[in-house]
């Protein structure tokens, strides 16, 4: 058995879901938009979905577009925020989005558009001063995260809502870590676009949404079918969008009892920082997602850990650049100016509805050995050593 | 996941040799370490040895590795392959031995092997009283800002590693893994390298094509009549009668046709048959020997 505490990179999903959606990968294959009764029981199976999801959502259903993940629900998002207004050229958005976001600001940068990258305090908060500071006339679109995948720091996105319409932007919100999680009503927002991840929520890979408040002027990404009111072409993924339907009402019951995956969160960072010396807690101060803690322990590297860690059955997850293959340690701690002996150590558990306070206790057990372990290996061992070069210890820019 | 080898999960779950040397202050003992990397950089390796000063070879080693999976277990596998050697074998590893010597490293985890190579250098040349700074003044140009990374270092990775890409020199070295604004001067090296190699290629081809045309001068052309001649009427006057005038008799070489030698023996061997035959055939080795293999001797 394992101990699956890396519920912000998928999540497992839902024997209900998969039991909802299974027909639809059999005996009712029709394609909704066939003009027999066959295919028209799928058609009805959509529009439940979607009545789920928009009910989740605190949105109506017309609102609701389905398409096959989170990406795509963000590049979806920015496409028809720049369609909408195509006079103006400025964008802005935070340091630590998703690279969805970030690598479509890239992209767009070469287009001839600026974009604005808002930075975060050490607890990885935005400053909305310096949002309205950014602001022109001739911003097009806001786009920021919800909540934060590393650290679950959740962003003031109504508020950012406001300060984009009151300069005549569009607001797009990445919710994927949200949504399920906290609880949403788009119906008194001040959000315009908002993409959600069937497979963050217990629903399978494949499958996403995009919501577009009612009024907005969206212009479809992907042309060539009449599919969604002709807002997203291609043949409708059933089995997924039920799915995806279903776990958002799982997802909806749930939201009442959610404060126990903040419990168990809890139970985890208080029983780390007693037990454990030199570690800290990745956005501690802010606003948080409850299901998501991201601790920093000083003086060891994160992929080690998560090796220790697989050996007892434990799976995580680490921003540490070797995790990644790539060199640079995560740019969300990094964008937070976390000192260098926290930045390379930091590993990030988070939790689900199926977590148990047992499992909690085994990561409990075994990561004080974990750590003291790899310790005794490293030359490092406090802040005031002489190895230490000034710039360890100086915020990372 | 990585995909790491049984011997890289082996040494970093057991890792051998972790820790430090004291100095035991002991006659004919010497402790010094080396250390390369930060916990900027994410990884970094202090490497201990025991040196014994009179045979200059290593007694004993030890590490201590700020690190990843695989950054441990490249310093445990290197303390491992140096122990009992002498620094100068020492400084002839490269970080491909101790790749080797873990069964292979992903691609992008070559650096920890090069990070190895380094912090044995550091701790040999600081022994030896070398700074390695100054060491590596000379070609030490700053090819990637952002990893502190060397023209020097790069161009020995590409050569120690056979590298030929730009993203293989980021995964064994690091540099270009960051802003990427010096990818281009990395590819410059990398070419560079590679037209050197093709020239100490075609030098090489050079000199054996040299060889080959001094071997074949070397070979014997064939003799002339003329020379054929001379040379077995050297032999027999040199190497032949002054031996058979000391028995008392004597030889004379009456003519050549082809590679039939004609002698005419004289004196005490003439009169008797059997030994004008060992006598024919004493003269005829001499002959073959020192002229030609295809010669036979006639008594006449
Ligand atoms: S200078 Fe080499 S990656 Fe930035």
């Amino acid at each position: 058995m394992v101990t699956y505490l890396d519920n912000n990179a998928t999540t497992r999903t839902d024997p209900e879901v998969l039991a909802a959606m299974l027909p639809y990968l059999s005996e009712l294959y029709g394609n909704p938009s066939s003009m027999h009764s066959f295919g028209g029981q799928a058609g009805a199976a959509i529009e439940a979905a979607r009545e789920q999801v928009a009910s989740l959502l605190g949105a109506e259903p017309t609102e609701i577009i389905f398409n096959s993940c989170g990406s795509e629900g963000n590049n979806t998002a920015i496409h028809a925020a720049l369609a909408a207004q195509p006079e103006k050229r400025h964008i802005v958005t935070t340091a630590v989005e998703h690279p969805a976001i970030l690598a479509v600001c890239k992209h767009l940068e070469k287009r001839g558009y600026t974009v604005t990258y808002l930075s975060v305090d050490g607890r990885g908060e935005l400053d909305l001063l310096e949002l309205e500071a950014a602001m022109t006339g001739g911003t097009a679109l806001v786009t920021t995260m919800y909540a934060n995948n590393e650290t679950g720091v959740i962003f003031p996105v109504e508020q950012v809502g406001e300060i984009a319409k009151a300069y005549g932007a569009t607001c797009h919100v990445d919710a994927v870590q949200a949504v399920g999680k906290v609880p949403i009503n788009l119906a008194t927002s001040t959000i315009d676009l908002l993409t959600l991840s069937g497979h963050k929520l217990h629903a399978p890979k494949g499958i996403g949404a995009l919501y577009v408040r009612k009024g907005f002027r969206f212009r479809p990404f992907l042309l060539g079918g009449h599919q969604e009111r002709g807002r997203r072409a291609g043949t409708h993924n059933v089995p997924g969008i039920v799915a995806l339907g279903k776990a958002a009402e799982l997802a909806q019951a749930h939201l009442a009892h959610v404060k126990r995956e903040a419990e168990l969160r809890d139970l985890l960072e208080y029983g780390i920082l007693a037990t454990i010396p030199d570690t800290v807690v990745n956005g501690g101060g802010a606003p948080r997602l409850p299901n998501t803690t991201n601790i920093g322990f000083k003086y060891i590297e994160g992929e080690a850990i998560l090796f220790m860690l697989n050996r007892e059955g434990i799976c995580a997850s680490s921003g540490s650049a070797c995790t990644s293959g790539s060199l640079d340690p995560s740019h969300v701690l990094t964008a937070m100016g976390l000192p260098y002996t926290i930045l390379h150590g930091s590993i990030r558990f988070s939790l689900s509805r199926y977590t148990t306070e047992a499992e909690i206790r085994q990561v409990l057990t075994v990561m004080p050995d974990i750590v003291e372990r790899l310790r005794a290996m490293s030359p490092f061992n406090n802040d005031q050593a002489e190895w230490l070069q000034e710039r360890d210890l100086a915020v990372a820019t | 996941m990585w995909d790491y080898s049984e011997k890289v999960l082996e040494l970093f779950y057991n890792p051998i040799n972790q820790g430090t040397i004291d100095d035991p202050a002991e006659p004919d003992v010497a402790v010094v370490f080396g250390e390369v990397g930060s916990i900027a950089c994410g990884d970094a390796l202090r490497l201990h040895l025991k040196i014994q000063p009179s045979t200059d070879s290593i007694l004993d080693a030890r590490f201590q590795t700020f690190g990843c999976t695989s950054a441990i277990a490249s310093s445990s596998a290197l303390t491992e392959i140096i122990k009992g050697r002498t620094l100068d074998e020492a400084l002839h590893i490269t970080n491909q031995d101790i790749a080797d010597f873990l069964g292979g490293l992903p691609e992008a985890k070559m650096h920890c092997s090069v990070m190895g190579q380094e912090a044995l250098e550091a701790a040999i040349y600081k022994y030896r009283g070398i700074e390695v700074e100054h060491h590596d003044d000379d070609e030490g140009t700053l090819v990637c800002a952002c990893y502190g990374i060397t023209e020097k270092k790069i161009r020995r990775a590409i050569a120690e590693n056979d590298l030929t890409t730009v993203e293989q020199v980021t995964n064994y070295v690091k540099a270009g893994g960051g802003c990427g604004s010096c990818l281009a001067n990395i590819e410059d090296l990398i070419v560079d390298a590679q037209e050197s190699a093709e020239t100490v290629r075609a030098a090489a081809e050079l000199a054996v094509a040299r060889e080959q045309r001094s071997q074949e001068a070397a070979a014997p052309t064939p003799l002339t009549n003329l020379q054929k001649i001379t040379l077995i009427q050297q032999v027999i006057d040199k190497e032949v009668r002054p031996i058979l005038i000391a028995d008392g008799g004597d030889v004379s070489l009456h003519d050549v046709e082809g590679d039939r030698v004609l002698v005419k023996l004289q004196g005490a061997c003439g009169s008797c048959a059997s030994s004008t035959e060992t006598l024919k055939y004493a003269i005829e080795a001499k002959l073959k020997d020192l002229v030609l293999p295809s010669l036979v001797v006639e008594a006449i």
